[in-house]
């Protein structure tokens, strides 16, 4: 098990360099520069810009340095806990996105709770009543999930709570929390807000989820030891949560590394049209104006979260799935 | 029987019917039929069986015909705006008209500017009656047309009634373009997009993935660890920020196409990991050795025997990832970063609905999303049911 872990942990870091390095071509493709830009609306506000200020500038965000050398002080600073200063807010990012991604972390977290919980109850009650009216609706109604895009989802939602109940369901928390230190009533207030963005996010997984554990299940319950279990009188309930309901979550866990990064797809659109805190708005904009050190690290950032999801999530079936454990590899 | 206790022999005895030696193996004409039918004549069966996919399959293929002839579908041409109807919501096709069938036709706006709440009222004119008419040519603002852009016309399925009167199915927009008639026309580039795109991307994906599962070694190492690094993007937000790379200055034609391939970028790691791991298995199959050792060239056993066994596969696949990418493009557009007016996707005709305030007051501006939201499901039914009918002797 050791040797697994440190194996996976080894492999993990030429990924993440490889990551970082697309990443900062991306970030970088665009023609021109923050500065280019800063100095066309200078230059249009009937302001001439002033050749030594432009230079000072670009020495200063070492903008006159090499793409490489540029490439390797941005990482190296990442490595020290420094993402570079963000051009549009004047800010340092890191200072400009701890909070997002603590909020982006919660809601990946309860999203993919929300995902486990509903279709661990609905996947098991309709593999075991399969054909019945629940069973169809269900399918129907995981396919429609499976269909709508959440940030369509979304804005359906808004708009039904706004002409229904004359409600304003976007946002994160209350609008007197936003930018205030951490307290017991922000975190109430996160929660009270948190269900919106985790339904919406969380449908089009749960509806995959459903239908994986059905179709596990149902494989499952056709096994001849079921059959054995049932001919010799044992309780269904006790049949079905012995054995088979225990191998079929497999996907439970061995899927975390597909749903992930849908998940985190999904908050950063959804957090456009439902107005949250989270990374989605603000990745936008730095992306339009080319802030490249605060959407770069957003980037960056977000494809660790997922690194790290697949890791856990790997080494957790590991020490559940005996199978995996003792070939040393994923059955993905 | 005689005393001697010798046996007579039984007399010989030969059938007069003819013989057929292979009776006995012979197979009814229904078996025949089964037995001989080729690969995709097999799973055109079990397809039939589908009856979900089917009627999808229908389905979309109507979408398409729709999209093909998109400016004789829609009643008006794309740009067209009528600046005495901004922001009308639906207008009703009504068949009775003071209890007398008249057939379909439709009640003339009334629209008046409300000061007070700075907002166009428009109320439908019970008095003025406009049929509508089918199949018919012109005689209004925004019926003509150029096919293509190259053939020009005026004939449409349905239009106004002519003069002032209007057919508004599914409202305007804030410079008063018909919602429905440009949902038509959005069709023909958010269709296509998913066609182009998976075909990029099929492209990639087999050539890389035929090469790592081929040659195996550091060169499937090499590429596995490159599918590796993509798959851990979560995928939105890298498509945002390809889409936000595109200068803004592009033509349509070459933003379409940068889309497409921004699209495509990102799809193929999982076309090419199929591609490989089924070349990998098939290649250690009885039929791809007994190929091999009877002299067929590699090229000829991977063109002739490996590809066409699990081609099956990968269309059903592709019918999986196409929904994937109208969807990708959807959001792109939507959030602006995709295509931009005055190419016209669904997505950038959501693109006006992404304000809670506008759609509010004008919840028509949401349609849009139905179409996308039926393609997608579509699409759905008929890649599943593809994919149950690709193994068509399981």
């Amino acid at each position: 098990m050791f040797r697994y872990i440190s194996h996976r942990l080894l492999v993990m870091i030429p990924t993440l360099l490889a990551v970082s390095a697309l990443v900062f071509i991306i970030i970088q493709l665009p023609p021109g520069t923050f500065l280019d830009s800063l100095i066309a609306e200078l230059e249009s506000q009937g302001e001439a810009a002033d050749p030594n200020q432009i230079e000072a500038l670009r020495a200063e965000y070492g903008l006159d340095k090499s793409q490489i050398e540029q490439y390797f002080t941005w990482l190296f600073g990442m490595l020290q806990g420094d993402f570079g200063f963000s051009f549009e807010h004047k800010r340092p990012v890191s200072e400009l996105i701890g909070e997002r991604l603590v909020l982006t972390f919660v809601v990946t977290f309860s999203t993919i709770l929300f995902i486990w919980v509903v279709s661990f109850a609905i996947g098991t009650y309709v593999a075991t009543r399969q054909y019945s009216v629940a069973d169809n609706v269900a399918t129907f109604l995981g396919y429609l999930g499976l269909a709508t895009p959440n940030f369509l989802l979304a804005l359906i939602l808004l708009y039904l709570a706004n002409q229904w109940f004359d409600l304003s369901i976007g946002g994160i928390m209350d609008d007197e929390f936003r930018n205030q230190p951490w307290t017991m009533a922000k975190a109430v207030s996160v929660l009270q807000h948190l269900w919106i963005p985790v339904i919406v996010i969380g449908t089009s997984g749960t509806a995959g989820m459903i239908r994986r554990l059905r179709a596990n299940l149902l494989d499952e319950l056709q096994k001849q030891y079921v059959v054995t279990g049932r001919a010799k009188g044992l309780h269904p309930r006790k049949l079905l949560w012995k054995y088979p309901l225990r191998v079929s979550l497999n996907p439970f866990i061995a899927d975390i590394g597909s749903i992930l990064p849908d998940v985190i797809s999904g908050s950063a659109i959804v957090a456009v049209v439902l107005n949250l805190d989270i990374t989605g708005r603000m990745l936008l904009e730095a992306l339009r104006s080319q802030d490249v050190f605060l959407s770069g690290s957003f980037l960056m950032i977000l494809s660790l979260f997922v690194v790290i999801g697949t890791l856990l999530s790997d080494l957790a079936l590991a020490a559940l799935d005996p199978r995996i454990r003792f070939t040393g590899g994923t059955t993905r | 029987m005689k005393d001697d206790g010798v046996e007579e022999p039984v007399p010989h005895y030969v059938s007069r019917e003819p013989f057929d030696p292979d009776d006995e193996v012979a197979l009814t004409p229904e078996q025949e039929k089964y037995y001989m039918a080729g690969q995709w004549r097999l799973m055109w069966w079990k397809l039939r069986r589908h009856k979900v996919a089917v009627v999808a399959g229908i389905f979309l293929l109507l979408l398409y015909l729709i999209a093909v002839f998109a400016e004789f579908v829609a009643p008006y041409e794309l740009q067209h705006r009528n600046s005495r109807t901004l922001f009308a919501p639906p207008q009703a096709v009504h068949l009775f008209h003071e209890g007398k069938f008249v057939g379909p036709f439709t009640y003339r706006y009334k629209s008046r500017f409300d000061l007070e709440n700075a907002q166009w009222i428009h109320t439908p004119d019970t008095r003025r009656v406009d049929r509508v008419r089918f199949l018919c040519s012109g005689g209004y603002k925004g019926s003509e047309y150029k096919f293509w852009g190259l053939i020009k016309g005026d004939v449409h399925l349905f239009c106004p009634a002519g003069g002032r009167a209007t057919i508004y199915l599914l409202g305007t927009d804030r410079l008063g373009r018909d919602v429905f008639s440009r949902i038509i026309h959005g069709s023909r580039i958010s269709l296509s997009i998913g066609l182009i795109g998976i075909i990029l991307s099929f492209v990639l994906g087999i050539a890389i993935g035929g090469v790592a599962g081929f040659y195996g070694g550091w060169v499937d190492n090499i590429i596995q660890r490159i599918i590796e690094v993509l798959k851990s993007f979560p995928r939105l937000p890298l498509w945002m920020a390809l889409g936000a790379a595109m200068p803004v200055k592009w033509s349509p034609i070459l933003a379409y196409f940068g889309i497409t391939l921004v699209l495509a970028l990102l799809d193929w790691p999982g076309l090419a990991r199929a591609v490989r791991s089924k070349l990998l298995a098939l290649r250690e199959e009885d039929f791809a050795v007994a190929a091999n050792l009877m002299g067929a060239s590699t090229k000829r056993v991977i063109g002739r025997h490996l590809v066409p066994s699990f081609a099956s596969h990968l269309i059903a696949s592709a019918s999986l990832a196409i929904p994937e990418m109208i969807l990708a493009e959807t959001a792109l557009s939507f959030l602006g970063l995709g295509l931009r007016s005055p190419i016209t996707s669904w997505g950038v005709l959501l693109n006006e609905a992404q304000n809670i305030e506008v759609v509010a007051l004008y919840p028509w501006l949401m349609a849009p999303m139905i179409p996308v939201i039926l393609t997608v499901l579509a699409f759905n039914f008929l890649g599943d049911g593809l994919r149950d009918a690709a193994d068509p002797y399981s």
